[in-house]
């Protein structure tokens, strides 16, 4: 078995024991990416001098001060592409951006680096973060890992196959509106939201700033808290990021389920559920049933209306933050045109893909006098309505637990040419961005050979439940360590 | 919704559309409109709009003089520059 389908913990320990180096996990990484990734598409670009000369610093914090060094030094890493880097080209995903090497890092990718994390590459997305199968990237389609016929779910899709093919140990994705939950589900592998605030947003190419969290991708929960816990935290970069403690996430790993009560929504299991997606969530809640967890059915009433006030409110902020992408400060530059709207218009229709076009016309129309009141208003209104439902239920319970995703993976090109098709696979991990709550989704079982996950959703900054019973689901199905057919040699 | 519409939001994004893109455009929009129309449904009378999920209220810091990046190295990026400004095409 490949050193990269080991868990944190366990390479934490081979390192200070000098059993295995950082150099030698990152040649590894690098090396698997060059034999796997070709079939698998997760890589943007590799950063191989930035890993060594991480790498061997990391080798001499080991050396000096084994107990010392965090969790992470010396563990292989790479980020989704819409995380600035400094010096290493970020692109989002879009035409627009190619070339474009940002001249400083995201507080996340500088906590990372500060917790002697390995970066071995950036990883594919949907442009700009927006789309649920990775498939709008300008660049590559990324495949699962499991079923190379199959989309990985997006728009974190690079970073869920990176972890689910033993590429990197842990990568750093960003969820609007369920992107790392929605692929973390579809390959495999665990995918922390944390709540709206928790993790600094400085340096994250923006897609919905109301929305967008940054957080972990892993193959376990206490790898999901250990990279959790280094980038978390209030950032002066950062106004949105709260300045409430983060506390001692590791505490809520070995707690148990025992006394928990865990709400399951009637809304989320409504028709469009899988019935072998339905299976592992029945069998998740037995289990967690049997450790002594009480389950209760609760309702979410607005849970109808959240996908539409969603592409609402997610379409306005994109067409607001995407007007900065104008060709002037950044992109390839327009010699032909002979006005400046020219020039904008040129370098937008070269530089932005479909869905990308379809969103900003859409939150342009959203936002149009006239039209301001029946949509965004009426929206942001129901995003109350929403928050509200979530707020009275968690009055009655710990967390929730649902499906990630009404199905398992998709074939690639079968939802392409259906905008909402597409949209409905975010039907039940929205809902926890709109309410700024946390979530965690965890491996549960299969279907049909497919991995399925469970959602667990929190309380705002509730990500200390949500590890809780995320480590309970993790450890009674056992299935972190299987590796797709093809990936552990 | 209709083709002058989607024209008009097009020229407003800049975004820049051929004739058949707008054509493809028209008929997702409606689709996409119609579905979000949703909202209409929902009794909103008695909440206020979301303004920050977690409740943040005017975050304030100390004003005070800190590093930044230098001129170049914001302009490092631009396709077309010069003296330490931007170059662009006439606004016409």
């Amino acid at each position: 078995m490949t050193l990269l389908g080991l868990s944190i913990s366990e390479l934490g320990r081979r390192l200070r024991s000098r059993e295995v180096s950082a150099r030698e996990l990152a040649l590894e990484a690098l090396d698997r990416i060059a034999r796997l990734d070709p079939a698998v598409g997760a890589f943007l670009r590799t950063t191989e001098e930035l890993a060594m000369a991480q790498a061997e610093a990391a080798d001499r914090w080991l050396a000096a001060d084994p107990q010392g060094a965090p969790p992470l030094c010396g563990i292989p890493v790479a980020h989704k592409d819409v995380l600035c880097t400094s010096g290493v080209e970020t692109t989002a995903g879009s035409r627009i951006l190619e070339g474009f090497v940002p001249p400083y890092d995201a507080t996340v990718v500088a906590r990372m680096a500060a917790a002697g994390a390995v970066v071995v590459g950036k990883l594919n997305c949907d442009e700009f973060a927006m789309g649920s199968s990775n498939e709008n990237s300008a660049y590559q389609a990324t495949v699962n890992p499991w079923d190379h016929t199959r989309v990985p779910g997006g728009s974190s899709g690079g970073s869920a196959a990176a972890v689910a093919a033993r590429l990197a140990c842990a990568t750093l994705g960003s969820d609007t509106g369920g992107s790392i939950r929605l692929p973390a589900s579809f390959c495999g592998v665990v995918g922390v939201k944390p709540s709206y605030g928790r993790v600094s947003r400085y340096g994250l190419i923006a897609f919905a700033s109301s929305l967008d969290q940054v957080g972990p991708l892993t193959k376990t929960v206490e790898d999901s808290q250990l990279v959790l816990s280094a980038i978390a935290g209030a950032d002066p970069h950062d106004s949105t990021a709260t300045t409430e403690p983060v506390g001692d996430l590791a505490a809520a790993l070995h707690q148990g389920v025992q006394g928990l009560r865990l709400g399951v929504p009637r809304e989320y299991l409504a028709a469009g559920v899988g019935a072998g997606v339905r299976e592992v969530l029945d069998q998740a809640c037995q289990r967690l049933e049997r450790e002594g967890a009480e389950l209760v059915e609760v309702s979410l009433p607005s849970t109808e209306y959240a996908l539409a006030a969603y592409y609402v409110i997610a379409p306005a902020e994109v067409s607001s933050n995407l007007a900065r992408m104008d060709g002037v400060r950044f992109g390839r530059g327009e010699p032909a045109a002979t006005s400046l709207v020219e020039a904008y218009e040129s370098a937008r229709h070269r530089g932005f893909g479909p869905e990308v076009r379809r969103r900003i016309a859409l939150g342009t129309y959203v936002l149009s006098s006239g039209y301001y009141d029946a949509y965004y208003l009426r929206a942001q209104k129901v995003r109350t309505l929403v928050a509200q439902d979530f707020a009275r239920v968690f009055q009655q319970v710990d967390a929730l637990v649902s499906p990630t995703a009404p199905t398992a993976a998709f074939l690639l090109g079968e939802r392409v040419a259906d905008p909402l098709a597409m949209y409905a696979t975010d039907a039940l991990t929205l809902p926890a961005n709109l309410a700024g709550l946390a979530g965690i989704s965890v491996p549960a079982g299969f279907a049909e050979g497919l991995p399925v996950g469970v959602q667990v959703l929190g309380p705002y900054l509730g990500e200390a439940v949500c590890l809780r019973v995320a480590a309970a689901v993790e450890a009674l199905s056992d299935l972190w360590h299987q590796a797709p057919p093809g990936t552990d040699g | 919704m209709d083709l002058a519409q989607v024209e008009h939001l097009s020229r407003l994004a800049r975004l820049g559309l051929s004739p058949e893109e707008l054509q493809t455009l028209l008929g997702q929009l409606t689709a996409i409109v119609a579905a979000v129309d949703k909202l209409q449904e929902a009794d909103v009378s008695s909440v206020d709009p979301t303004a920050q999920v977690g409740g943040l209220y005017d975050v304030m810091r100390a004003d005070e003089v800190a590093p930044s990046l230098e001129a170049e190295q914001a302009l490092a990026n631009a396709p077309r520059k010069e003296a330490g400004l931007l170059r662009v095409p006439a606004i016409q």
